[in-house]
Formats: C-alpha cells, structure tokens, sequence
C-alpha cells in the first residue's frame, strides 16, 4: 500500500468514525442521561438522509435552494420533530422498564420507516454534493480526494468541539451533567429538568438527523439504512462506554479505522471485524473504555 | 392464589387443545401458518427462560436458531432423506456448543454490555454463514429430501404440524418443570438480586452459564423445525433482525411468564397476518409496519405488563371500581 492510498484510507476512516460519532453520542446521551434505550435513533440519521434528499426541490422553491439552506430548514424541522416526540413518546418511558423502552421505540421505527415509504417511497436515489464542495484536491501525483469528505469530516469536528464546550463549559451542560447524576435532586434545587431533558432529546435527535443530511451525498439515501447504523452505533456507544462522550469518540474513530481498514486490508472478514473488536474489548473491560459515572 | 395456578394450567391446556383441534377446521394455510407460529412460540420460550426466567436479556439468539436450522441442512444427506432422530439431536448440539461458548465468555459482562456482547456473537455468525462458501453465501442452501422420524415422514403438513405442536407442548412442559425445580429458583433468586444468591452461597456464574445453553439448545431445537417446515435456510436466520422480533414478541406477552412468549409469538404473528391482508387493508396492506408499529406502541402505552397482564389489569379495574361504589354507597348511608 502506498503512502497516498494509506493516506486517503485513513482520511476516509476519519470521515466514517466522525459521522458514527455524531450519531452515537445523541444515543449515549440520551441513554446515559435519561436511561433510555432509543433504538429509533438510527431512524432519524434515515430521516436526515431523505430530508437532504426531498427537502432540497421545496427548499428551493421557496427560498431559493441552495444545499445550505436545506440543510438549515433540516435542522430546524428536526429540532421541531426531536421536541414533539420527547413531549408525546419519549416523557413517558423514564419510569419504564428498560425493555418497555424497547418495544416502543421499536414500535416508532416501524411507524419512521412506513412513513418514509408513503411520503417519499422506497426508491434509492442520490443526492448531490454542493456546487463548491463538488471538487476535489490532489494527493500525491496521481490520487485526488473529494473535497465534500473533507468537509464532513470538517463539520462533524465542530460540533464535536461544540459539544464539549456546552458540556464542560456553559451553565446548561452543568446542569446536564448533574440531572444525569441526581434527576431529584436538581429538580429540588429548582431546575425543570423535564425541559432538560427536552432539549437533550431534541439535541439528540437534531445532531443525527444532521449526520444523515451530510451523509447523504456520499452514501446515498435507501430504505432500512437507518438499522445499518442503529446497530453500528449502538456497538460505539458500548465499546465507549455508556454515557461517555469522549469514550463515544474515541470509539467510533476506532470503529472508523478498523472497519475502513478491514474493507482495504480482509475484503472477507470485513463485517465481522467490527463485532470481533467489540466482543474483544467488553472482555477485556466489561464496561466500556470509558465509563462514565 | 391456588385458584389463580388453577385458571393459568387451564388456560395453557385449552390452549394446546385447541391448537390440537385447529387442523379440523383450517386449510393448508391455515397449517402452515400455525405450524410457522408453534416453532416462533418455542424459539420465544427458550429465550423467556433466560430473560424472564434468569434476567439475562440476549439479544443474539437468532444465531442459535440458525446455527440449529443450518446444521439440519447441512447435515442432512444430499440424496435421501436424513433421520429426525438424528438431525434433531444434531441440531440442539450444534446450537448448544455455541451457546456455551458464547455464554461463557459473554456472562462476563452485565446489563446492557451483556445484550450487546450476544448481538456481537450473533453478529459473527451471521457473517460467518453470509460471507463464507460453507453456508451458502447470501442464496442460503436447500433441504433435498425432509427428515423422516421414524415411522413418521416430515414432509406432510400435518405430520409436521402435529410434531411441531408436540415439541411445543415438550418445551413449555420441561421449562415449567425447570421453574419449579431448585435450579429453576436458583436462576430466579439471581434475576432478583444476584449479589445476595451469591451471599448465600451460590456460584451464579455456572447456574447462569447451565441457564444459557440450554436456552440455546432449545433455540436450536426450533431452528431444526423451521428449516424442515420451510426445507430452506439463508443468512437472515441468524439477523439482527430476528433476534429482535423474538424479544419484541416475548415483551409483548408478558416477560416472567412462561405463557407469556406463547401468547406473545401468536399475538406478534397474527397482528402481522392481519395488517398484511389484503383482505382488510386493500392496497395499503403493504404498509402493513405502520399498524404493526402504532399496535405496539399502543400496547406500551396501555398494557405495562404485557398480554399476560391484561387479566389483572381489568381485574384492578373492576375492584377498583366497585370498591369505589361501596364507598360511595357506604358515604350515601351515613348521610342517611
């Protein structure tokens, strides 16, 4: 392998364990401060995905297209849907058992899917890169790499960098951190954690379906893609250790690596490597690498 | 109590009656189906017993179901058919070997590390039977020729249906014997508090470990009818997928109840039958998820306990309202 494909793999594996980031830290989040096993999460990345996709011709429409916009009128649909659903589904499974949590979230991916399929329909389609992302620089002498990955890579580094300030740094992320320690306890201090909550869930839900629209242009958008990540994900939030942010990172590029690397290096045990590395590091620290307290 | 063990035992008897009757009055579809839902029924009870029965949530039991399935076919001989007296066994083996050595590793984790460990066990199998020539890549293999047992041939539906439903009966048999034996309180006393099992002086890892392979096995157990009753097997046996359906059916029956998964794999079958007709739904029986999905976040919302519950609860509900009623009558007298 020479250096410039070594190069654009470990690129490529950023990109990948970037995005896995994004999503999987709204589950550990979710999981780690509100006790709930969200398995639709992968639903929203899908939802994000096919928002890029159906959004970008009404968006245009209306305020003139552009992949910006789309993506920005994404966000704030999502930040909209995230809110709704912690008010009408999700407020009601906090004093449920964990396997209660299952059974309706597995019931609202039924509900995302079959939606998606009667609004938007079950057709694979692509989606576009924007016009000055389209291009791409050059790497060595002959490789050339697409400059929309880099940009993922880009904006996935900022919210990560975002996140961690809001967590560490502000008021609310204090306060956060402390409804996930003590839930009664903030509340008596006069906090409304359940608009905490809200606005985590809907954080939660905005960063995925955010992951889904700057994915879509690389990965395509197709029925079920949300399970493939749901499950991905669920093996980072694990290995990171659950409720850890920073574990979540430090997982998900791991995941990014192995799994790019696997695809270059073992085209026939590629999918398995993932699950072989997870089952590796929960025997070597059954609780995740980082676990939060 | 006594009378409520009474009403349960009844209730699973006229259950096993009825589906003795059942061939009667269906046709081949009608078979089909239930035969498809008793072998659906005996996959969820092996995995109650370790969810309900040890509380141990496995999210990974799809691949013993199909490591049971695939070892059927593989096993089977190319040109006649192979002994069920044989393969059965063969199957249960297979799934068993598996489930221990997963268990084994696995049972060092707890809690949710522990669902995500067997999914990635499942995970490596399913990959192993999808990646590899040895299971017949994506296509999946076929059965040539049905096993027969003994005097019986599998290949006739009813000779199927009626020993699927045997199985069946075997199953929840044994697995209520094990409830009521000191292994089977020793697997409850660990889902209540394992900390204070191992206090009094159990080794709860080897009680656990017991508990999943024979979950396995029996799993296997179910595999074996499935690939007979369909006489084909394929990669998505062992999918993520299943092992999902099959925790979702025993959650909607009730967990901590064996009849639970019973009724659970019905209910989650039949809900399915019936959004799928076309019959009732028309053009829109495609969506047939949506109304699956909208049930069962319905049944969620309103029954917290599971079907199993649903008894109780509308027990609750009528003391609860006519003791209401004597309170008010009682009040009603004072003021006389």
């Amino acid at each position: 392998m020479d250096l410039a494909i070594f190069l654009i793999q470990c690129l490529n594996s950023l990109q990948y364990g970037l995005l896995l980031f994004l999503v999987a830290s709204g589950l550990t989040l979710i999981f780690g401060i509100m006790g709930v096993i969200n398995l639709a999460h992968g639903s929203f990345y899908m939802i994000g995905a096919y928002m890029a996709y159906a959004l970008a011709p009404v968006v245009g429409a209306t305020f003139g297209g552009g992949f910006f916009a789309t993506l920005f009128v994404g966000l704030v649909l999502s930040v909209v849907l995230g809110y709704v659903l912690e008010w009408a589904f999700y407020s009601y499974l906090y004093e449920r058992e964990h396997l209660q949590q299952v059974l309706m979230t597995y019931g609202l991916i039924l509900v995302f899917e079959e939606l998606r399929s009667l609004t938007v329909g079950d057709d694979v389609h692509g989606v576009k890169a924007p016009e000055i992302l389209a291009g791409t620089i050059a790497l060595g002498d002959t490789m050339t790499y697409p400059v929309y990955r880099l940009f993922i890579s880009g904006v996935c580094l900022l919210l990560a960098l975002g996140m961690y300030i809001v967590f560490t740094r502000t008021r609310l992320g204090m306060m956060i951190r402390a409804g996930s320690t003590n839930r009664e306890m903030v509340q008596s201090l006069g906090i409304d954690i359940q608009f905490l909550y809200r606005v985590v869930f809907a954080a939660g839900v905005a960063i995925a379906v955010l992951a889904g629209m700057v994915a879509a242009p690389v990965s395509s958008v197709y029925p079920n893609m949300g399970g493939q990540v749901l499950i991905i994900c669920f093996v980072v939030v694990v290995i990171g250790g659950i409720g850890s942010i920073r574990g979540a990172l430090l997982a998900a590029l791991l995941i990014g690596f192995v799994d790019t690397f696997g695809k270059v290096l073992l085209p026939q045990a590629a999918g398995v490597l993932v699950y072989v590395l997870m089952a590796l590091i929960l025997l070597w620290k059954p609780d995740g690498l980082f676990k939060a307290g | 109590m006594q009378s409520d063990i009474r009403s349960k035992s009844v209730f699973v008897g006229l259950t096993f009656l009825a589906l003795a009757a059942y061939p009667l009055v269906a046709g081949n579809f009608g078979v089909d189906l239930v035969t498809k839902i008793m072998v659906y029924a005996i996959f969820a009870l092996s995995l109650e017993l370790l969810v309900g029965g040890t509380g141990l949530v496995c999210f990974g039991h799809a691949a013993f179901f199909g490591i049971g399935a695939y070892a059927t076919v593989l096993l089977s001989p190319q040109n006649d058919p192979g002994s069920a007296l044989l393969l059965l066994p063969a199957a249960i083996v297979a799934a068993g070997v598996y489930a221990l050595a997963v268990g084994s590793l696995s049972l060092r984790t707890k809690g949710v590390y522990f669902i995500m460990v067997t999914l990635a066990f499942a995970q490596m199998a399913y990959y192993v039977v999808h990646d590899t020539p040895l299971g017949g890549g994506t296509d999946g293999i076929y059965l040539n020729f049905k096993p027969v047992a003994g005097p019986l041939d599998l290949d006739g539906p009813l000779t199927l249906y009626f020993f699927t439903l045997a199985v069946l009966v075997a199953v929840f048999g044994f697995l209520a014997l094990i409830s009521r034996s000191r292994f089977g309180r020793a697997l409850a006393g660990i889902r209540v508090n394992e900390q204070r099992m191992r206090a009094t002086g159990f080794a709860t890892y080897p009680y656990k470990l017991a508990a999943f392979t024979l979950s396995g096995s029996l799993a296997g157990l179910a595999g074996f009818l499935f690939a007979v009753k369909d006489g084909y097997v394929n990669p998505e046996m062992l999918s993520w997928h299943l092992s999902g359906s099959v925790l979702i059916m025993i959650i909607l029956g009730g967990i901590g109840h064996l009849r639970g998964a019973l009724i659970g794999a019905f209910a989650f079958a039949l809900l399915q039958e019936f959004f799928k007709s076309e019959a009732i739904f028309g053009a829109f029986a495609k969506h047939w998820h949506l109304g699956l999905g909208l049930t069962i976040i319905a049944s969620v919302a309103l029954l917290p306990r599971g079907l199993v519950g649903v008894p109780g609860q509308l027990k609750e509900r009528l003391v609860g309202r006519s003791s209401r009623r004597a309170e008010t009558s009682e009040a009603q007298d004072d003021l006389a």
